[in-house]
């Protein structure tokens, strides 16, 4: 019986903890297969194991006690981008980012990985991401490295790759660095420039606030301008996404309570954030903590407040006056945004109004770049392949600029279209509109 | 498949590495079992290895090398056929054509194209129309399946009505023949000399051989169309609207039905703009010169009215448009929405006896305590009645094959076929004497030999044989041979 051990494993924990509860999502994919060719890993590969359909069908024999969570099955799940193009495309309604999610959970719980492993993702995940101004020291020291010419010399004798993940993780996710005052606190209510619309709430984020303050010091700008009276709680910190995506369930519930906490005591009508995976994530919290008795309300109500900023300020025309801005550009949607939140014509409407900018679509717009929130790191190979394929659909275009509205997304493109020699300029939706407005 | 022995196993394993690469094999039992179920999820059958070609030469020797080795195989598209024509009923090698996906020529000139086998469907269409092209046969899968499964299956669409079904749109194929020859069938003109042999592979259902290069006719899109719903509180209404739109003399390029059960499925998925409480909708397009079309309408609209339609509007645009086909072409896809399974019917029927059908479908369903969806192509009387039901719910998907088998009958008996489009695969093989007598069989089955001969290229379809190791419904049940203690499953 050379598969006796197999055998074993199955009968044992039969059920999987993490995965009860699975049963009705995955019921209701009836194996049609119509969103095989929206999958960016399966259109690469052309394997079923890493298409939606093919997933879906492991994660349920799983849950059924079929198979075991072998080597090979951790691979195709973990491959996955968690970009949810296939649930936009599902005619069945399946529910497949709680699927994933619990499935990566899973895989968490049942091997943790060795402690090296654990040591890095407990400095990313839970020492930095969560207390931004520790990110934001580790930042400077990182800035001072970039500065120092240490950076090239890293890069150039390749230290980085035997460095242990997280470094050359924070190295790679770096761009350049704003200077200290871009990373400064904004104010805790920044009123509005005119009538006022609604008392909004800003999730400033983790990563975000230090890496790309200039975001957000351009966001409360906007929203200003248009009618928002902003109001940026101090007690808020890491909204707990990447741990939710890195299947870190407990850590990602603790997250999502403090930051119920502090938007509620801000009592804001709306919730607006700039990153796709946050807002897509908070939009989620009902269900993250929908078995805990003391928040499942709150949560709730708390997720029906979030809106992504192009949602947000497309609900009205933007308030004038609007300078020009003259370039060709396109847009690409941020999984998160597009297919996490299903907003898709916002972005756009909110470009065309800006005067002298010409928008020409791109070519799968809404396919993952590969960036995919820490993915870039955990699957570079994928993350490679699908950087070059948005690289050469960008450069089809023959656009100026790249908009888009993710930082990581920001990022990653950039990257790509940098080693493809490209000069095409990548900016976030808010940059362009506060242009408008700065120049106005 | 249990027969193999470990060794043997390895040892071709290694054999097929060295033709398509280490990365292009699998043989991990949790990986094949992804490929044990194409869109119709009633059979399971596991295969002992999975190959990605990309090229015919990889095809070739992949198909000599099961054919040495008395292994039997099998193409696979994307997986989305309806009848189970894709599993490796027997075991074997599955060879999977997703890595062979380009367009290696087109002849705008000549209104053509030379496509890879594993190319989706609609991507041809993409890819040709900013050229005012597009490939005409469109199955409501085609966002996924692919033009070689097409050809296997001769699948049609909506579209069909006018335009006919998949084998009027190819020309030419390259084929690898199950002892591994290539083979060119028919050419790049419109009337090539002898037999017409592309003719009769095409609706092969993958019994005679993998298409690895196809010629396929590309149209150009019409100067102006127009698309019409209408809406009726009856079904009966709406079965004589349609055949009194083709009595009036007009050829629509597709006429499709729409029962409620299905418009209240597909108004939960996308929200597409069908009235939630209409009995049925005939959703109606034309297309063609621009002259002439507006008269059409009015013709088509007439005479729903007169049928006792409740509502007929004309799609404003093309978003309006896309949307209402977005619905038709989810339909299926959306019964996961009410229902945890469904068996999609693929009956043929006079246009005229509709209504008569249409009741007894209900009647029979219902008789097996069941439910029923129907969408379907009406205008050429390509029934889809889908049977919903509950595999987890013990003797459901018994009766779900009970009631099919008695619906196919009943098309049988008013003169019509037992599959329009979704071949006989697994799914209908038992039925086939509904249609054919001893001596139909025995031809076609004189064909089948001519072509396979040894019977490897995807065996147990089609005819009923006795070897099949396919397993029927849920749950995993051990194969008889398992049961003897001859082999065990990994
Ligand atoms: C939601 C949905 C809607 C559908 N709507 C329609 C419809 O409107 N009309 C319609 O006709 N069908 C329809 N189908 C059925 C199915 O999509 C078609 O039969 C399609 O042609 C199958 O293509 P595939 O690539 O998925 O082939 P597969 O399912 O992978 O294979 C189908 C058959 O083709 C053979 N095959 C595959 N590639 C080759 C090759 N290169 N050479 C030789 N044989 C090959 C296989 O062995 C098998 O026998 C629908 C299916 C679904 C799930
Ligand atoms: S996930 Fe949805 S689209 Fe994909 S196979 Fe399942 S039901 Fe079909
Ligand atoms: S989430 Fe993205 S990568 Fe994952 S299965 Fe769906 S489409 Fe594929």
């Amino acid at each position: 019986m050379a598969h006796a051990s197999t055998l074993e494993r199955l009968d044992s924990p039969h059920r999987l903890t993490m995965l009860e509860g699975v049963d009705e999502g995955v019921n209701k994919c009836i194996h049609c297969g119509l969103c095989l060719a929206y999958c960016p890993t399966y259109s690469e590969l052309g394997t079923e194991m890493d298409s939606p359909r093919g997933r879906i069908y492991l994660i349920k024999s799983l849950a059924e006690g079929r198979i075991a969570l072998t080597d090979s099955v951790v691979e195709h799940l973990s491959l996955c981008l968690d970009c949810r193009a296939c649930e936009t495309v599902c005619p069945s309604g399946v529910p497949y980012g709680q699927l994933i999610e619990a499935a990566k959970a899973e895989i968490e719980r049942q091997r943790p990985g060795g402690p090296l492993r654990r040591l890095v993702r407990w400095v990313n995940l839970d020492l930095l991401l969560p207390r931004p101004r520790l990110l934001a020291l580790a930042a400077s020291a990182l800035r001072f490295y970039q500065r120092s010419g240490l950076q090239q010399l890293v890069r150039a004798t390749g230290l980085l790759r035997i460095l242990p993940g997280t470094l050359s993780a924070w190295e790679a996710l770096l761009p350049d660095l704003p200077p200290a005052h871009e990373r400064e606190p904004l104010a805790e209510v920044i009123p509005a420039d005119g009538a006022r619309r609604a008392r909004v709430g800003l999730l400033t984020g983790c990563v975000q606030a230090v890496v790309f303050g200039a975001h957000n010091r351009a966001t409360v700008r906007v929203l200003t301008r248009n009618g928002a009276e902003v109001h940026v709680p101090r007690a808020q910190g890491c909204c707990g996404a990447l741990h939710a995506h890195a299947g870190e369930h407990a850590r990602a519930q603790e997250l999502a309570r403090r930051t119920i906490d502090a938007f509620e005591a801000a009592s804001v009508e709306v919730v607006v954030v700039n990153t796709s995976g946050c807002g897509a994530h908070m939009k989620a919290y009902w269900h993250l903590l929908k078995d805990d008795p003391a928040y499942a309300e709150r949560a709730r109500a708390l997720s029906l407040k979030v809106q992504d900023i192009a949602e947000f300020l497309a609900r009205e025309p933007l308030r004038g006056p609007l300078a020009p801005v003259p370039m060709t550009a396109t847009y690409h949607d941020p999984c998160h945004v597009v297919h996490g939140q299903k907003i898709r014509t916002q972005p756009r409407r909110l470009l065309s109004q800006i005067p002298g900018l010409t928008l020409v679509e791109l070519n799968e717009a809404d396919w993952c770049c590969g960036s995919a929130g820490l993915y870039n790191l955990t699957q570079p190979e994928m993350a490679t392949r699908l950087q070059e394929r948005k690289g050469r659909n960008i450069l089809a275009t023959g656009a100026e600029a790249v908009v888009t509205a993710n930082p990581g997304c920001i990022i990653q493109i950039a990257q790509g279209l940098r080693a493809q020699g490209a000069a095409v300029k990548v900016l976030h939706l808010v940059e362009v509109l506060d242009a408008a407005y700065r120049r106005a | 498949m249990a027969t193999l022995t470990e060794s043997r196993k390895q040892s071709l394993r290694r054999a097929l590495e060295a033709i398509v690469g280490k990365s292009a094999v699998l043989s991990d039992r949790e990986e094949l079992m992804v490929y044990e179920s194409d869109g119709l999820t009633l059979f399971r059958a596991l295969a002992d290895f999975v190959a990605f070609p990309t090229s015919t030469e990889q095809v070739s020797a992949l198909v000599k090398l099961a054919s040495q080795e008395g292994l039997p195989f099998v193409a696979r598209g994307a997986g989305t056929g309806l009848s189970g024509g894709c599993l490796p009923s027997e075991g074997g090698l599955v060879i999977a054509l997703s890595r062979m996906t380009r367009i290696l020529e087109v002849d705008y000139d000549n209104h053509l194209a030379v496509v890879e086998p594993g190319l989706v469907n609609l991507h041809l269409s993409w890819a040709v129309g900013p050229r005012g092209f597009y490939y005409a046969p469109d199955p409501s899968s085609q966002q996924a399946c692919t033009i070689g499964g097409n050809i296997a299956n001769n699948s049609g669409g909506p579209h069909t009505l006018k335009y006919g079904v998949t084998t009027n749109h190819v020309l030419g194929l390259e084929v690898v023949l199950p002892d591994g020859e290539v083979v060119w069938l028919g050419a790049k003109t419109r009337e090539p000399q002898g037999y017409d042999l592309t003719g009769i592979f095409v609706g092969s259902e993958g019994t005679f051989g993998i298409a690895t290069k196809i010629v396929v006719r590309l149209l150009r899109k019409p100067q102006a169309v127009k698309t019409v719903l209408a809406v009726f509180d009856e079904i009966n209404r709406a079965s004589e609207a349609v055949s009194a739109i083709i009595a009036r003399g007009l050829v629509p390029a597709a006429l499709e039905m729409i029962d409620q059960v299905t418009i209240q499925a597909v108004e939960d998925a996308f929200g597409c703009g069908y009235p939630r409480d209409a009995a049925a909708a005939l959703l109606i397009e034309l297309d063609g010169l621009a002259a002439g079309m507006e008269a059409q309408a009015a013709g088509v609209v007439a005479a729903c009215m007169e049928a006792g339609a409740r509502e007929v509007r004309t799609a404003k645009d093309e978003a309006e448009r896309q949307l209402l086909w977005k619905g038709r072409k989810s339909a299926f896809g959306s019964y996961g929405r009410v229902s945890p399974a469904y068996m999609v019917m693929d009956g043929v029927i006079p246009r005229t006896k509709l209504p008569y059908v249409l009741r007894r479908v209900n009647e029979i369903v219902a008789a097996h305590g069941l439910r029923v969806g129907n969408v379907f192509h009406a205008g050429d009387g390509n029934l889809h009645p889908n049977i919903l039901y509950d595999p987890r719910r013990p003797g459901e998907e018994a009766r779900v094959v009970q009631a099919g088998a008695e619906i196919l009958k009943v098309c049988a008996e008013v003169g019509g076929s037992i599959s329009g489009e979704h071949g006989i695969g697994l799914e209908k093989m038992d039925y086939m004497p509904f249609i054919f007598s001893p001596a139909d069989l025995a031809t076609m089955h004189r064909v089948k030999e001519a072509f396979n001969p040894r019977g490897l290229c995807n065996p147990g379809k089609i005819f009923p044989t006795k070897k099949s190791c396919v397993e029927v419904g849920p749950g995993y049940r051990p194969h008889p041979i398992e049961e003897k203690g001859l082999a065990q499953r990994f």
